[in-house]
């Protein structure tokens, strides 16, 4: 750098002569030529196709490798529709996962109790045996359908079909029934499809966006993101309904400050509103839906004098917003969230959103919900699965029959042994999900683990579950591995490859080779019939004319739509996939379940004295609990705080950064302190915190004893009975500014 | 030429996704950083007001940090980006008390570090990381002195702000607001 | 109410939550540099006064510490710097904006004075001193012979040195509680003050003692009207400034400032000194050692309450 620069830099002339040794100073500085250079860094790069694996947004891009072969720098993929050649601070962080010293290094077998974190090394042959040698006898005494796949992220798909060969075909994510669910099931009784994932939300081209209670921006869902901040360039009106002033509430005309829990007396009278004054899309609720005039009686009485009494928003404000969304139609958006399991009513409360939707005419059109496209991509061929006797379904007759997916929650219900089942689940299979602080009501799952025959973890870190798992099956992370190729809806059709980036660090190994591995091990080696994951991807992209060779060059292949368009024509005649072919805005498949038709309003505990609700969300820095070791994300942001307005704090006389120890309403007391951040943008009834932090495990060494769980408090679970999801907003906490006893440190 | 940064703080989200794509860029270590995130909230519940601002040097017109460099490690060069020469700082921490912003620090390897706009992106015509990243794209980068710079066609159009002008250092981050 | 954090986790403890990057290598510093520039004024004022007689311990005895003082000085300086290996680069270049290069030019010269000063008075010092090479005795005759010109030398450097160690901090225009230029005067003439007491510690004639304690209060005086003034000056400025000056009106250095600096360190030494120019007994060392005192204290707490005091976004 010194010779781009006059070398010195005298100010004045003349005193040159003072200045000493010339000759020796230039020597030294060839001499000493400091080596964190960037441009020398970027010479012989060489780049590697990957998608995300730090959320489930999966977005596309690349990872950038020094020329001595280090991980450098992973950047979005610009022909990417999920990141648009932009990774979120997740995503660009990703590479401390593999960096991570903390991590599974080798197959473990378990020595100690389970949860004591006492393990011997083992070989991969080993410990693979000891799995197939359990799965076996647990299929001969109880029948394969008693193993479960608990799994959150791409390992699943194969450990998935392993397990469907062997069997059984209860496979859940705690993504289902613990967070997005509901809206699911609402959606797809309202307009015969669900959301799906990335969002259908036309964010982009819309007018104005209503969130109520999801905070997008803190919830860093990389596509939607953009798109808010798209829609804010365009001059969108967003409404934020949240008892907390969210970041996205901070960008929004208006804020409506909730009394938590009252959402859906918000939405029906919103939907009165809309009615009454006339302001629904009358071409479009004619033409599209059913059940108009039940829904107009069934709201006449929900008026916003009589919201107002409950949520604490002004009538003249529900009007306004209600107008303000009505000027928009159709170009409106009422956001179905993602985690939405919140006060075990949400299947209705997200019913009441679909509703508002519908009225408005947003659902098909261009600002509203588009339709998504996705590729078919064949699977690569194999004999049938076998059929199993029995499922997850047959555990609770004549329940969550709307479920269209299994319940990582019933799954753990039906794994504690009970007389009214004939039989339970005798082994899990857990891969990439952190169950302990992902599932609520601890104990319950504490128990569910202890009436476990077998289980089996696999992890890439060791994550609160590992310790209580027989078996410890290293993964690799996604730098490390190829993956089933992304295929996921979004405007065009599309398909992205992962590739590794680097050899896998220490004895760790892909999902697809560890499955494919027990597979043969179990016998059913002819449902994998490819050598290596390299011919299987091949195949497939072959068979929608690629290639690996050109997908590992070019990382994203984007395809056009072929049959229909991203929105309705004008006029154009639509069968939904419901039971009327319409949109229901009276759910006939409800009322054949036995539920409301139309969603009605149910009070919901408020917190007792002393007591505030815990609210708790994400950061936009951090995925749950996955990333809480990442140096990279630590370095961003450590522990979580609990936010506390400045009345509560006056009254408790708590400071900034004081830690305080919480305690539920069931006497449950917070492993950790948290430090308080007193904060205007919190109710005064209610507090936050970041979930995923809080950490009991010693062996992650980075975030063990930061922050606290909001998990570990969460034990009043207020269920769905629509779906079974798993209500966890009606948790209240209190302050202990003393250390209490049962607390770990 | 001048170089200057817009950084738009009614879509800035607080992502902190330019801090982190700074970090594995520039190589800075972990613990460090060369830019970061305000937020800045005002007001009594429910009568809020929020702004988030992604901070960084400010590349100032009339720099202090570059005046008390007693060894001139600390320079301007092109463009008016504000460079330091590790192998001529000797990690007195002058330029560290001078800068109102504290946008400086010093690195473990001794000699002051800071934000560079990414020179040594700029100079072959990419953008500085943060602003290659930014999922909100709430960062502008340009040339002020091409008035068909994307920076210099967004000051035309919007209201915007600087960081403690009084303090006279002329900076060149201009927060939209 | 108004909350204003950094969300993305910079917790660098050298500039968060506020400037901590000078510790106590910077005041030492800066307190040997003005006293050593004291000491040097005196010897050097009152060998151009031709008053050599009278004042031997000025000229002749405390110089012989300055060296010390300022290699010690300079010591600390070279601990305070991160990246020491490339200290010489302070040495490759003059910044005639930089009140660092100015320091290290200053002493590059100063130093080197100070050493001869002492050298040509050893042996007046210790009569039985012997230079071990004749060639030595040489230089030092050459020397002798330029006395009054070292000292018009020494005088000056002394005097820009002085003024220095107070400038180094007022030229930082982002501590409003260093940016004030009463801090340039205000340490040297502290300086001066440390000076004539280290000349009080070490004066056996009554001349002497009288001398230095009586120009010791009077910049005791000096001091006390500069430090008024620069209250003054920073309550009628803007609310940065407002805002500095009250770090020590109430605020956080209240008690450390003005119950150590200003009444101990120089209150008392000038009352005492009142008193024995009263012709009460008086021990002087004690006001002595206590301006010492004073002077040490003074530079750490501006230098760290300046750290503390910052614009407001």
């Amino acid at each position: 750098m010194a010779n781009r620069r006059q070398f010195l830099k005298l100010s004045t002339i003349g005193i040159g002569g003072m200045t000493v040794g010339l000759g020796a100073c230039k020597y030294i500085d060839d001499f000493t030529e400091i080596k964190n250079n960037p441009d020398e860094l970027t010479i012989n790069l060489t780049r590697t196709p990957t998608y995300c694996e730090v959320c489930f947004w999966k977005c596309a891009g690349w990872v950038y490798k020094t020329k001595d072969g280090h991980i450098w720098k992973i950047i979005g993929n610009d022909e990417d529709q999920h990141s648009n050649g932009r990774f979120c601070p997740r995503g660009t962080g990703g590479v401390g996962m593999y960096y991570d010293e903390d991590r599974l290094k080798t197959p473990l077998i378990r020595t100690g109790k389970r949860g004591e974190f006492k393990f011997r090394e083992a070989s991969w042959d080993e410990a693979l045996d000891l799995v197939a040698e359990n799965m076996k006898k647990i299929s001969a005494e109880h029948g394969a359908e008693c193993i479960a796949l608990l799994t959150h992220g791409s390992g699943g798909k194969f450990f998935g079909d392993t397990l469907k060969a062997f069997g059984s075909t209860n496979i859940a994510a705690p993504s289902y029934a613990q967070c997005r669910g509901p809206r699911e099931v609402a959606f797809t009784n309202t307009f015969g499809e669900g959301i799906g994932s990335p969002e259908r939300t036309d964010i982009r081209d819309t007018k104005c966006l209503v969130l109520i209670g999801s905070h997008l921006g803190e919830n860093m869902h990389n596509g939607q993101v953009q798109e808010m901040s798209a829609a804010i360039d365009k001059g969108a009106t967003i409404i934020t309904v949240d008892p907390r002033f969210s970041v996205a509430a901070g960008k929004s005309k208006y804020w409506l400050p909730i009394k938590p829990a009252t959402d859906l007396a918000l939405l029906l009278a919103w939907i009165h509103v809309i009615i009454y004054e006339e302001w629904y899309d009358k071409r479009y609720v004619e033409k599209y839906t059913f059940g108009f005039d039940y829904l107009k009686e069934h709201v006449r009485t929900m008026t916003p004098e009589w919201a107002y009494g409950k949520t604490t928003i002004q009538p003249d404000i529900i009007r306004k917003t209600a107008k303000e969304m009505a000027n928009a139609s159709p170009a409106v958006i009422i956001h179905p969230g993602r985690h939405v399991t919140w006060y075990g009513d949400d299947t209705q409360r997200l019913r009441a959103v679909a509703i508002l939707n519908a009225l408005l005419g947003s659902w098909g059109r261009r600002g509203g919900f588009y339709a998504p496209s996705k590729l078919s991509v064949p699977s690569y061929p194999h004999p049938e699965f076998p059929k199993p006797a029995r499922t997850w379904r047959d555990a609770f007759p004549g329940k969550y029959n709307l479920a269209d997916e299994t319940l990582a929650s019933g799954v753990c219900d039906a794994t504690i042994p009970s007389i009214d089942r004939s039989c339970n689940f005798k082994m899990w299979i857990v891969n990439g999900t952190n169950l302990i602080n992902t599932l609520p009501d601890t104990a319950k799952t504490l128990e569910a683990i202890d009436a476990l025959d077998f289980i089996v973890v696999v992890d890439t870190m060791p994550m609160e579950i590992v310790s209580y798992a027989d078996v410890v099956l290293p993964e690799c992370t996604y730098l490390e591995r190829y993956d089933a190729i992304r295929v996921s809806p979004h405007r065009k059709p599309a398909i992205a490859l992962r590739m590794p980036a680097v050899e896998p660090k220490y004895n760790t190994k892909p999902a697809w080779w560890i499955a494919k591995q027990l597979a043969e091990k179990l016998g059913l080696g002819h449902f994998v019939p490819y050598d290596n994951i390299e011919e299987m991807l091949n195949w497939q992209l072959k068979e929608v004319g690629s290639s690996l060779e050109e997908m590992q060059k070019i990382g994203v292949k984007t395809y056009e739509r072929e049959w229909d368009d991203l929105y309705f024509t004008e006029n154009e005649d639509v069968e939904f996939f419901t039971n009327t072919g319409k949109i229901e805005l009276y759910s006939s498949s409800f009322v054949e379940q036995g539920f409301d038709a139309m969603p009605n309003y149910t009070e919901h505990p408020q917190p007792p004295e002393g007591f505030y609700r815990l609210n708790y969300g994400r950061a936009p820095m951090h995925t749950f609990s996955r990333t809480a070791n990442n140096a990279n994300l630590t370095d961003l942001m450590e522990e979580n705080v609990l936010w506390v307005n400045p009345k509560v704090a006056s009254l408790w006389n708590l400071e900034n950064a004081q830690p305080v120890w919480l305690i539920n309403q069931d006497g449950i007391v917070s492993s950790f302190p948290i430090k308080v951040r007193i904060t205007e943008r919190i109710r005064w009834d209610s507090v936050y915190m970041v979930h995923g932090f809080g950490h009991a495990q010693k062996q992650l060494t980075r975030c063990y004893g930061k922050g606290a769980s909001d998990t570990q408090l969460i034990s009043n679970v207020m269920e769905d009975p629509i779906m079974g999801g798993t209500g966890m907003r009606g948790n209240f906490v209190s302050f202990l500014t003393e250390k209490p006893e049962e607390a770990i440190l | 030429m001048r170089y200057a940064m817009a950084i738009d703080t009614k879509k800035c989200v607080g992502c902190s996704d330019c801090v982190i794509a700074c970090q594995t860029e520039n190589n800075v270590p972990i613990g460090y950083c060369r830019d970061w995130i305000v937020e800045v909230t005002d007001g009594t519940y429910p009568q809020l007001e929020m702004e988030i601002r992604s901070e960084r040097c400010n590349h100032c017109d009339n720099s202090p940090c570059v005046r008390c460099c007693p060894t001139g490690a600390s320079h301007i060069v092109e463009g008016g980006i504000v460079l330091v020469t590790p192998n001529e700082c000797i990690g007195c921490g002058a330029c560290i008390a001078s800068c109102p912003y504290d946008a400086r620090y010093p690195h473990p390897d001794g000699h002051v570090d800071k934000c560079t706009f990414c020179v040594h992106r700029v100079e072959k015509g990419q953008q500085p990381a943060c602003v290659g990243v930014c999922p909100t794209n709430c960062l502008y980068f340009g040339d002020l002195d091409d008035p068909k710079s994307e920076v210099s066609e967004i000051l035309k159009t919007r209201k915007y702000k600087t960081l403690i002008p009084q303090a006279g250092t002329e900076p060149q981050l201009y927060f939209l607001i | 109410m108004r909350e204003e954090i950094i969300t993305s986790g910079r917790m660098n403890p050298k500039i968060d939550p506020y400037l901590n990057i000078w510790h106590w290598e910077i005041p030492i510093y800066l307190f040997l540099g003005g006293l050593a520039a004291g000491i040097l004024f005196f010897a050097a004022f009152y060998t151009i006064n031709g008053k050599e007689k009278d004042f031997p311990t000025a000229i002749e005895k405390t110089p012989l510490i300055v060296p010390f003082l300022l290699v010690i000085g300079l010591i600390s300086l070279f601990l305070d710097l991160h990246h020491k290996l490339y200290f010489w680069r302070l040495y490759t270049t003059i910044r005639l904006e930089s009140p660092m290069s100015w320091g290290a030019w200053v002493l590059m010269i100063v130093t080197p004075l100070s050493f001869i000063w002492a050298a040509i008075h050893l042996k007046k010092v210790f009569p039985s001193f012997k230079w071990p090479f004749p060639w030595l005795d040489i230089i030092e005759e050459f020397f002798i012979k330029y006395k009054k010109v070292i000292a018009w030398a020494m005088i000056i450097s002394s005097l820009i040195l002085g003024m220095y160690t107070g400038i180094l901090l007022s030229a930082f225009n982002a501590r409003p509680l260093w940016n004030t230029s009463i801090l340039g005067p205000l340490f040297l003439v502290s300086g001066l003050s440390t000076g004539a007491a280290m000349n009080i510690l070490f004066a056996k004639t009554h001349l002497e003692k009288k001398t230095f304690s009586t120009i010791d209060l009077a910049l005791i005086g000096v001091e006390l009207f500069l430090i008024v003034h620069l209250f003054m000056g920073l309550l009628a400025s803007t609310q940065v400034q407002i805002d500095a000056a009250s770090l020590f009106l109430g605020g956080s250095y209240t008690a450390a400032f003005w119950v150590l600096v200003v009444l101990m360190g120089m209150v008392i030494p000038a009352i005492l000194e009142i008193l024995e120019l009263w012709k009460f007994k008086i021990p002087l060392f004690v006001p002595a050692l206590l301006v010492i005192f004073g002077g040490i204290l003074l530079r750490f707490i501006i230098t760290f309450a300046g750290q503390t005091s910052r614009w407001l976004y």
